[in-house]
């Protein structure tokens, strides 16, 4: 590839005017719903205090290791996730497009999220839920069917679900720099500020200090078990958006000259301080919350949906200025998931203009349309729930985890380009530099551990039937929603790696950005 | 709170916050200034 063809791609594809901004958006993507309402969930019940020793050891020896192998991986080969992969190896490109089609289904399934996170900001104003959240959640707001599939429209869903995709087709067709970059340049700033006044606000509540007890105080025992360190990679796994092709994305539109081992440290650090900035928070509300019902910390805590939907209203109404905490929070939501499903959804769009050379609008509306019309059909309607709670919990297992999996035991010992990745982030500008002990976190260390949490998971998915039970799914929306969605990403993802590139692609990668060699 | 819980959460601050405010000192001070050539980003 010549100079003039490279600067010709960057300025066909866009790309992120600075380093600063390039993080902001790489943090709007990692911290997410997840670092909301996972985190702290999941802390409490895997150690409380002691889940920090296995949670900073995966942070460390999987976490961010991984991370800089997908800056690697989208820096060094220039192009979305499908054509980095076929500048790595042309046999490799089926794993790029598996990774697109999994961020075609999260996109889908993630809006209603925010969707609900919109109503409620509104809904906190009045405490529209009453004294009982749950059923108001359940009945009056989703107005969720019995476990099926149903067409059942529900406007209050449907309406939202719309204005969101609106924003993110917006935000999108504005391009890379001035639509992904500065809405989380704007928006991350914002995020950090409202969360921190709802953190604030939260400590100075009643039973705010039993909240943080029950998070905090370490129970040693659970380091022997191994769910406990499963549980560990997974939260830090899932919270970072590695290994489904955004970070690989996102890396393509940074600056050649960016120090991506360093930025990598910040995007790690930052989105585990977010997580314990949530974890704060969250358990000084629950705190306030079970002394306001005279329970115990135990019977309030919840992660999920159950948390923000459930028991946050019940702080909410509960709480002196309630409203405020509703809206800080709610809000906080909104913006978190927003600047996640743009990058989600960038994973495709970015696919899609790199094979078909389509134009940022063209490409967006090709896109995310589509996206939008499965998101209202599917999740704005009375089984919408069931929907999103199958494909969630399947597409997470045995879609990003699994491609994960594959791909970094393919990158790092099918095609054996570890040493070659590494040589490139420590080129010119590195502050960080990858020795060995990278290589072998990256091919061994954090293969290992996720096959065993897949392992694990596969194991107890097929032994037991997913979902309540005592309200089971229907074994056929299991088989669609679940097995059938994480099999035809694969499936799929394998025949679009077969369409051929556009004429004139550049299929190998060379660097000569410096003005060498070409 | 009791003694281990408030230790647990000062050394999560430090740790995790401490690494965030090591990671942005060591970018911003450490990652050597060499900028390549201009780029364009029309994002057409």
């Amino acid at each position: 590839m010549s100079t003039s063809a490279s600067v010709d791609q960057t300025a066909t594809r866009g790309g992120f005017s600075s380093r600063k901004v390039f993080i902001f958006a790489a943090i709007g993507s990692a911290v997410g719903l997840g670092n909301l309402w996972r985190f702290p969930y999941v802390a409490y019940e895997n150690g409380g205090g002691a889940f920090l020793i296995p949670y900073l050891v995966a942070l460390l020896t999987a976490g961010i290791p991984f991370l800089l192998l997908d800056y690697a991986i989208g820096h060094r080969h220039r192009g979305s996730a499908p054509l980095s992969f076929a500048r790595l190896d042309r046999r490799a490109e089926g794993l790029g497009w598996w990774q697109v089609g999994i961020c075609f289904v999260i996109a889908v399934y993630y809006a209603a999220v925010l969707a609900w996170a919109v109503r409620y900001v509104f809904f906190s104003i009045d405490k529209k839920w009453g004294d009982d959240p749950v059923g108001f959640f359940v009945g009056d707001f989703l107005q969720v069917s019995s476990p099926g599939v149903t067409a059942d429209p529900v406007a209050g869903v449907m309406v939202p679900l719309v204005l969101v995709w609106v924003v993110v087709i917006g935000v999108l067709a504005l391009g890379v720099q001035r639509g992904i970059g500065l809405t989380a340049a704007v928006f991350i700033p914002i995020l950090i500020l409202t969360f921190s006044i709802l953190v604030v606000r939260s400590l100075f509540l009643p039973g705010a200090a039993e909240g943080l007890n029950t998070l905090f105080t370490p129970h040693w025992a659970a380091l022997a078990e191994p769910t406990v360190w499963a549980a560990a990679f997974g939260q830090i796994f899932f919270s970072l958006s590695i290994g489904f092709g955004i970070m690989i994305t996102y890396a393509s539109y940074a600056r050649r000259d960016t120090d991506m081992a360093g930025s990598g440290l910040v995007v790690g650090f930052s989105n585990s301080g977010f997580e314990l900035l949530a974890g704060i928070g969250v358990f000084a509300a629950l705190g306030f919350l079970a002394q306001a019902q005279d329970v115990a910390v135990d019977e309030v805590a919840k992660g999920g949906v159950g948390l923000a939907f459930f028991a946050f209203p019940a702080i909410i109404s509960e709480a002196p200025f309630g409203a405020l905490i509703g809206v800080l929070f709610f809000s906080s939501l909104v913006v978190a998931g927003l600047t996640s499903l743009i990058s989600v959804a960038e994973v495709v769009i970015s696919a899609v203009r790199d094979k078909l050379e389509l134009s940022r609008v063209r490409a967006t509306v090709v896109v995310t349309v589509p996206m939008a019309v499965l998101s209202v059909a599917f999740l704005g309607t009375t089984s919408g729930l069931h929907v999103l709670d199958i494909v969630d919990h399947f597409i997470n297992q045995f879609g990003i985890l699994l491609v994960a999996v594959v791909s970094m035991v393919v990158v790092a010992w099918g095609l054996r380009a570890l040493p070659d990745l590494a040589a490139h982030l420590n080129d010119g500008s590195s502050s960080v530099h990858l020795g060995t002990w990278w290589r072998v976190l990256v091919g061994v260390v954090a293969p290992v551990a996720l096959v065993y949490i897949l392992a694990d998971s596969f194991w107890t998915d097929v032994t037991t039937k997913y979902g309540d039970p005592d309200a089971p799914f229907p074994d056929w929306m299991i088989g669609v929603f679940g097995w059938g969605t994480a099999a035809a990403v694969i499936v799929v993802g394998f025949l679009l790696s077969r369409v051929r590139w556009r004429e004139g692609t550049e299929l190998t990668t060379t660097d000569d950005w410096k003005g060498g060699p070409s | 709170m009791n003694t281990s819980a408030i230790i647990m959460l000062i050394v999560a601050m430090l740790i995790i916050w401490g690494g965030l405010a090591l990671a942005i000192v060591n970018l911003m001070v450490r990652s050597t200034q060499e900028p390549g050539p201009e780029e364009l980003h029309r994002d057409l």
